[in-house]
């Protein structure tokens, strides 16, 4: 029975190291930051559960907390990566060429003529007025 | 000339208006000025705190207690306005059902995404065409429109980038539709479903 847990906790940590390991190849291989963040935070945070299941089927008294560990990881991790993504499209870090659409950069500068529009408008608006 | 400055003139009160709305709206939405639930909001937070606390401490030694009560009340006074855990759940039993059905269909999700992703970086031509596009949401409270954003950023060669209202930009590693719908049938739908369930 417990060589069983010993053998499950080993395949899972190995399982783990092995998403990890894809993780850092996919931040290596990746053409821009974007895509590299993807890489990032998928496998970390499967690969990071692997682990700490792996830990707990060696170590069954730690299973509670490494539990808590494991949900504490799941709510942080995507959303660092979030929080980095978008700061660094806002200060316009290079995307890849092979990059087809940015709907965001298109959002963001429509967002900033329509804003443009409106003060021109104003600005005729008091120009109208003054000359009647 | 003067029909044009009127015009222009319904534009420019018309979009005041939209702002003083868009304002309202946001002090409603603050805690700080919203009166109701506020302190059952903290009262909630300041619970979750606790217990966690306990949890990984493994005790209910006074000493530890004491810090973990200090240290919650600090938290829940500076942060009050942000998320837990609880924020905006609806305790009911399909929201409880919703939510086992959430975890499995996510972690179903998670495993494949590894495994896509190992396929894309161990193919010698990476074949990836990334972008972003832009997503809607029907969600409407916060904590629900968190959580979609963190489930997306875990599936399958999607990123959220940034959260405008019910409007979600994602990137992805291969763009398969720049339609809204479209990507929002592919992308959004499938996690939709159990969080509006959940949190609304």
């Amino acid at each position: 029975m417990e060589s069983l847990l010993d053998i499950t906790g080993g395949v899972l940590l190995v399982a783990g190291a092995v998403f990890l390991l894809l993780g850092g190849l996919g931040l290596w291989r990746m053409p821009d930051l974007f895509n590299r963040i993807q890489a990032g935070a998928k496998t970390t945070t499967l690969g990071t559960i692997l682990i700490l299941a792996g830990a707990a089927f060696l170590h069954p008294e730690w299973g509670f907390k490494l539990l808590l560990i494991g949900i504490f990881l799941l709510f942080t991790n995507p959303l660092s990566s979030q929080v980095l993504a978008r700061a660094a499209h806002r200060r316009n870090i290079e995307t890849s060429p092979q990059t087809s659409v940015d709907m965001l950069a298109d959002a963001f500068s429509q967002k900033a003529t329509s804003e443009n529009d409106l003060s021109e408008k104003a600005g005729s608006d008091k120009d109208a007025e003054e000359k009647s | 000339m003067t029909a044009i400055g009127l015009i222009n003139r319904d534009i420019v009160s018309y979009s005041n208006q939209c702002i003083a709305i868009k304002q309202y709206g946001e002090l409603l939405l603050d805690t700080k000025t919203r009166p109701k639930n506020g302190v059952r909001k903290r009262a909630v937070l300041f619970v979750t705190l606790l217990l966690f606390w306990v949890m990984l401490n493994g005790t209910l030694a006074v000493d530890s207690f004491i810090v973990g009560i200090v240290v919650s009340l600090a938290i829940t006074i500076l942060f009050c306005s942000g998320l837990s855990f609880f924020t905006e759940f609806r305790a009911t039993p399909q929201a409880f059902i919703a939510g086992i059905l959430y975890y499995i269909y996510f972690f179903k999700e998670l495993i494949k995404a590894n495994f896509r992703l190992a396929v894309i970086v161990l193919s010698p031509l990476m074949p990836i065409k990334p972008g972003i596009v832009k997503v809607r949401t029907r969600l409407k409270s916060r904590m629900g429109r968190l959580m979609l954003a963190n489930s997306i950023t875990l599936t399958p060669g999607t990123l959220t980038m940034e959260i405008d209202g019910e409007w979600l930009y994602v990137h992805c590693v291969t763009v398969e539709s720049t339609d809204i719908d479209e990507a929002t049938a592919q992308i959004v739908a499938g996690f939709e479903s159990y969080l509006e369930v959940m949190y609304g």
